[in-house]
């Protein structure tokens, strides 16, 4: 099936119209809910470090830093990618799914278009373009929400500005987007699979969309393991 | 014309399609009827290439569909206008947007003429000036000929409709039956239609081949059926009372 979707498109007009059509959808319109959970995770992630260094002679700027590399490493691209499994990976899902039951894809089929990669290739496209942007976003919200939460847990801005710089590897980010890529692509491929290989009604819609994020969430949470054991270790 | 000859069709050990062996002429309907689950969809989605057949051939002005290439088939598609039972209009596009696509992917023509082919198109259908309507908002007939108008858009040699009357109620329906045989006739395309409706059989039926347990038990036209001693076809035209006192 990959390489049905991955063939050069009838039309390239048509193309650019659908990608911009999946950017918007895929990406633009999870903007908010990126920024929500990045303030408010980055705000409970430098409360919570705060709270745990009981220990006096550990200097406040760590709260700074613990929360820079919880976000860059772990929190925006696998976390962010979790929810967006559910955000996206179900919209792909049940919207080609209803597409497949409602035999709106063999209409497609019918007309002579390579229903695969009209319908999938944007999508995965679109997603492996944006989400990076909005990971490298989630990182900046959530560090603006570490701070916040850190003036409540008595940090000083300075300390936290500090803790922030402190040791800066940019490496983590490069580490963060090649993650980031890997999970787009797996939500957006694993998603449009399981719709477009819908059987049945209303009902086989509903789980595929289920069977869509839970298959990919599991992908993420391996792929994790193995991209951070290659490239950290 | 599309020939089709010796068509066999299994899913697994459900032997849906036995020997199935028929003519659908050009310029006129030709009707595929039958109970639910006599094999008509499935003959339908046969000739578009939907299921692959297990023997037999599908002719389309004498080529062979099964015989030619992934993408040589995709160019004969082109040429094939199809109705779905639902219209299986794509429901993130208006309904000028649904009638445009087809232009937009196949043919360099500019916004000018696409949009001019489209409302000439709509207005055959009797939906002018319903361009901007999405799927939602349509009943079940301007659904059906938002569909006929798709169909048609690119010009087809053939056109097929699975079950258009289904959902639609009879005044409803006999407008729809009608619009397909004056597009039959007009463009001189090969029609196939594939009904359990009656009253479309009586109204269109020019040429029909009557399925039963996957296989062709009878073949004419409508009043060759009505005077048809048959009896698995006797049993089927005539179920309801008000054939029964047609017939009588």
């Amino acid at each position: 099936m990959l390489k049905k979707v991955i063939s050069a498109p009838e039309k390239w007009s048509v193309f650019r119209k659908q990608l911009v059509l999946e950017m918007e959808k895929v990406g633009l319109n999870s903007i908010s809910l990126v920024i929500i959970l990045s303030f408010f995770v980055g705000a409970v992630v430098s409360i919570q470090t705060a709270f745990n260094m009981t220990n006096p002679l550990l200097p406040s700027y760590l709260v700074g830093l613990a929360s820079r590399d919880s976000l860059i490493l772990e929190f925006s691209p696998t976390m962010i990618s979790l929810i967006l499994a559910g955000k996206v990976g179900s919209s792909i899902a049940s919207e080609i799914g209803s597409m497949r039951v409602t035999e709106q894809i063999d209409a497609l089929e019918i007309m002579g278009i390579n229903s695969a990669s009209f319908l999938i290739l944007p999508k995965i496209i679109a997603a492996v373009l944006f989400f990076p942007f909005l990971i490298i976003m989630s990182m900046g919200i959530g560090m603006i929400g570490a701070w916040v939460g850190g003036l409540s847990a008595d940090v000083t801005t300075a300390d936290f500005m500090y803790g922030l710089k402190y040791d800066f590897r940019a490496f983590y980010i490069t580490y963060a987007i090649v993650k980031t890529i890997f999970f787009a692509f797996i939500i957006s491929s694993v998603s449009a699979y399981f719709g477009y290989h819908t059987k049945g009604g209303a009902i086989a819609v509903g789980k595929s969309s289920t069977t869509a994020v839970v298959s990919s969430s599991i992908l993420i949470l391996l792929f994790n393991y193995l991209l951070t054991d290659i490239i950290l270790s | 014309m599309i020939e089709i000859q010796n068509i066999e069709k299994h899913f697994g050990n459900n032997h849906v399609l036995k020997n199935v062996s028929f003519i659908f002429e050009k310029g006129k309907t030709n009707l595929i009827i039958g109970e639910s689950g006599s094999g008509k969809t499935t003959l339908i989605k046969i000739l578009i290439g939907l299921h692959n057949i297990n023997s037999g051939t599908v002719l389309f002005d004498g080529v062979d569909f099964n015989a030619i290439k992934t993408k040589q088939q995709r160019i004969l598609r082109q040429e094939i206008g199809m109705l779905f039972q639902g219209g299986a209009l794509y429901d993130y596009m208006t309904v000028e947007e649904n009638n445009m696509f087809p232009l937009s992917m196949f043919t360099e023509k500019t916004e000018q003429e696409k949009l001019e082919r489209v409302n000439f198109c709509l207005k055959r259908v009797n939906l002018e000036e319903k361009n901007n309507l999405m799927p939602s908002e349509l009943s079940g007939g301007m659904t059906k000929r938002v569909a006929i108008a798709r169909a048609i858009v690119m010009q087809p040699k053939y056109l097929l409709c699975d079950e258009p009357n289904s959902g639609l109620d009879p005044k409803t329906a006999i407008i729809i039956d009608n619009l397909i045989q004056e597009i039959t006739i007009e463009y001189n395309i090969t029609t196939i239609v594939n009904t359990h409706d009656m009253n479309s059989v009586m109204e269109i039926g020019e040429n029909i081949a009557f399925i039963n347990k996957g296989e062709i038990w009878w073949t004419g036209d409508k009043d060759g059926l009505l005077n048809s001693d048959n009896k698995e076809l006797n049993d089927f035209v005539f179920a309801s009372e008000l054939f029964k006192r047609l017939k009588r």
